[in-house]
């Protein structure tokens, strides 16, 4: 075995695959996780644990798992993280740990996702659950949303002997785990259901059909329902558009929209009973994960499937695993690329997308080269769906029906760096309702943050 | 959670339920709506509330089944459960934030068509609490789908009935039974409609011709209705507009009346092939030749 080289990772046939919504990535068997496992440095003084958000201990947990103890490498993790299974899954890896690993300078990094990924899977097939907290101390801390974010702020307070209740809108926990992420890069049953359990194993109550703001306030909750502390972990919801002409005609979705039909309404399965428009040819907008999912679903839902980014390859947000698995599908890129206009036909359905060429500028404020039009560069693509992945912004829904909460510009809540406090005493919050849309692991991270912030905030009212 | 405590047909094919939802009903006000699931794999379908008792911790819906979600719930008995009750959603009818005085003084008009009675019996209700009697006409295709007679009679000041068979009341349509009164002489300073789409455009033109700005409550496409997916996106003076959090009640001078319908007919033949395959198998090939 070539040790410049990871242990390559089964993964389904692309041309079988593109035609099924089963898991892509098959992952490491034992053997293999044994002989990637081999490949760490076991460095004194790790890179990849900074490059890691939530600081797993790497190194130690690889450590475990070279003795063959699965149990004891998920403690390690499990110091760190509440979602392992998931984010060994999703991580943009080589930007965090990844990137960071020595290994990497000269061959390819240790797959420590797909290391981390075995660990929980089989610890779980081992029958290995957190356990509830011995004492509990009788204070009730109300979380708003399932989503990682509040996921993992709720198992560490339920740790810690709180009585905990997630809240959320939709009649189903996981926030962007079950509405967002398809099914054939992250499981629902095998694995985001089984996080959810674990959750509820530890004694957190989960109230699904809750809005709070709509069906509930938040001081409703801490004046009438007894809630001493709460924790804002509602996302990053809204979907936006583009503002061009024909972005109302029908076969223009948000990816929001078809992704949610898709996975929270299982409409991708032959007996679903929500609907789905099954494109014949399907034109993604933007080059993030989302628009890579919506491309991918629209694909196994049949679609012939291009993607439209204003921008070049380099700077395309995704993560490089499913960019590669796109293109291995037979997704097309038109890069450097943008829409401006969509075109329909006599019944008001989307016949096109007319397009313009761009060429990369002068840096703009986020640092990346701005993509500006070449004049009389414009082209059609045919297309009978159009799927806007544009990114979102946090819903207005909590901070409009909560006085002094104090939002940015962009509407995320502000919040003190250290413990996750808002501006209003009591309630604090953490992932994308704060920062806007990111990443799962930074918002299990600023879960798992307030949760320290809220046991010391009830803790000093003691 | 979410038990059906009653439930009653109040026409050949208009069903009411009244559902234990306490979270939804402690909030509920005129004008907004609710999200039923019927089971663990239903489609999420937006209802207007059409009743909410604070105290017994319920809401009403009234229904008409037309395609496969709505007719499962239609099929549920007093004593079951759905699977999902969320809410209330959207923004309460402008009226509601109208000082008590001023309401008093000024003339409003409803027009309800179809089961669009239901949701402007609500608003009725309401205002009736605050001593407002409005007026109404009521439309239905005729005298036998015509729903919450008495309940309505009870809110209102004057109900006009407006048949398209003249089997009761005006003969026409609701805009005919307008022009009447207009006719005979009767103002109003603000019109609410709530009803079919195609319905609420024509009153709306019709009001507009008149000068009685008018609002319409938007029934469209809906997923989360929470502003997270734009399923329900329609256009508003222009302006791109979410049904679920900005409305579901617009000016209805405004709205684009013709795309919201184009929209709201996206999935029908989708929704209409998934219904036939499960009433009858697969029989949607073959035969008609069209597809060849
Ligand atoms: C399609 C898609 C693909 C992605 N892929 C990746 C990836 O590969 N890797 C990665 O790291 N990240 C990915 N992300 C981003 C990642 O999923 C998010 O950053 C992360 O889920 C944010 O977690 P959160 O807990 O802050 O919010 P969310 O996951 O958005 O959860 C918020 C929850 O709050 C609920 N809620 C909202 N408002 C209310 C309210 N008023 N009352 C009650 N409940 C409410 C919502 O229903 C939701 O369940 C992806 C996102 C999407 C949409
Ligand atoms: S129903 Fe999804 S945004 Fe309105």
């Amino acid at each position: 075995m070539d040790g410049m080289k990871k242990v390559p990772v089964r993964e389904q046939d692309p041309k079988v695959r593109a035609h099924n919504f089963d898991e892509v990535c098959l992952g490491y068997n034992r053997e293999e996780a044994m002989a990637e496992a081999e490949r760490c440095l076991q460095c004194k003084n790790p890179l990849c644990q900074q490059g890691c958000p939530v600081s797993i201990n790497i190194p130690g947990f690889i450590r475990k798992l070279r003795e063959d103890d699965v149990p004891g490498a998920y403690e390690v993790i499990s110091e760190s993280s509440t979602l392992p299974a998931v984010c060994g899954r999703v991580c943009p890896q080589e930007t965090q740990c990844e990137g960071r690993c020595v290994r990497g300078i000269r061959g390819e990094a240790v797959s420590i996702g797909k290391l981390e990924r075995y660990v929980a899977d089989t610890a779980a097939e081992m029958g290995i659950h957190p356990q509830p907290a011995k004492t509990r101390n009788g204070k009730k801390v109300a979380v708003i949303g399932a989503g990682p974010s509040g996921l993992a702020c709720a198992s560490d307070l339920a740790r810690l002997g709180y009585d905990v209740t997630i809240f959320d809108a939709l009649h189903k926990a996981g926030g962007v785990l079950s509405y967002g992420i398809p099914e054939f890069r992250l499981p629902k049953e095998r694995v985001v259901d089984r996080e959810i359990d674990n959750v509820r194993a530890l004694g957190v109550r989960i109230e699904t059909d809750v809005i709070i703001g709509k069906s509930v306030t938040i001081d409703e909750l801490m004046d009438r329902e007894g809630y001493d502390a709460v924790f804002i972990g509602s996302g990053a919801g809204l979907p936006k558009f583009m503002h061009i002409p024909g972005e109302q005609a029908m076969g223009v979705f948000s990816a929001n929209e078809y992704l949610t039909r898709s996975n929270l309404m299982h409409a991708y399965r032959e007996d679903a009973r929500t609907p789905i428009y099954h494109a014949k040819k399907a034109v993604v907008v933007g080059g993030g994960n989302v628009a890579m999912d919506a491309a991918r679903t629209a694909l196994r839902l049949g679609a012939d499937v291009t993607i439209v980014y204003r921008r070049s390859e380099a700077e395309l947000p995704a993560r490089k695993e499913e960019v590669h698995h796109a293109k291995e599908e037979g997704i097309r890129f038109e890069l450097l690329t943008n829409p401006e206009e969509i075109l329909t036909d006599e019944n008001g359905w989307v016949s096109g997308v007319r397009c313009i060429r761009m060429e990369l500028g002068e840096p703009d404020a986020s640092g990346r080269r701005r993509p500006v039009p070449i004049e009389g560069s414009e082209f059609m693509i045919d297309c009978d769906a159009v799927i806007m992945a544009l990114g979102t912004s946090p819903n207005p829904l909590i901070s409009s029906t909560t006085d002094g909460l104090a939002t940015t510009t962009k509407g995320g809540l502000v919040v003190n760096e250290e413990n996750g406090e808002t501006t209003r005493p009591g309630v604090f919050a953490g992932g994308d309702a704060v920062t806007g849309a990111a990443t799962v692991i930074l918002a299990m991270g600023a879960g798992r943050k307030a949760a320290r912030g809220i046991d010391e905030y009830l803790r000093s009212r003691d | 959670m979410f038990k059906i405590l009653k439930k009653e047909k109040l026409s050949a094919n208009i069903y009411r339920m009244v559902v234990e939802a306490p979270r939804v009903a402690a909030h509920a006000m005129p004008g907004q709506f609710l999200i039923v699931r019927t089971d663990a794999e239903g489609e999420r379908i937006p209802l207007t509330i059409c009743d909410d008792d604070k105290e017994k911790g319920t809401v009403t819906i009234v229904f008409q089944p037309v395609g496969g979600e709505t007719a499962r719930m239609a099929l549920l008995k007093e004593g079951d459960s759905f699977a999902d009750v969320v809410g209330p959603l959207g923004n309460p009818s402008e009226l509601v934030h109208v000082p008590v005085e001023e309401l008093r003084k000024m003339k409003l008009l409803f027009i309800a068509g179809g089961v669009g009675t239901a949701p402007v019996y609500h608003q009725l209700k309401w205002l009736h609490a605050q001593g407002v009697d409005a007026d109404c006409i009521q439309g239905a295709r005729s005298r036998d789908i015509l729903i919450l007679e008495k309940e309505m009679q009870e809110v209102t000041g004057h109900l006009y009935f407006a048949t398209d068979d003249g089997s009761y009341g005006i003969h026409g349509n609701v805009c005919v039974a307008l022009q009447q009164l207009y006719d005979e002489g009767k103002r109003y300073d603000h019109c609410v409609v709530i009803g079919p789409m195609i319905m609420m455009k024509f009153a709306c033109q019709l009001t507009k011709k008149l000068g009685i700005p008018t609002t319409a409550s938007m029934n469209t496409l809906m997923v989360d209705g929470t502003g997270m997916c734009g399923a329900c996106r329609l256009l508003v003076g222009g302006e791109v507009k979410f049904a679920c959090v900005d409305g579901p009640e617009f000016d209805g001078w405004k709205i684009d009346f013709d795309q919201a319908m184009q929209r709201a007919r996206m999935y029908k033949t989708e929704e209409g092939r998934l219904y036939l395959e499960e009433k009858e198998g697969e029989t949607h090939h073959g035969g008609c030749g069209l597809c060849q």
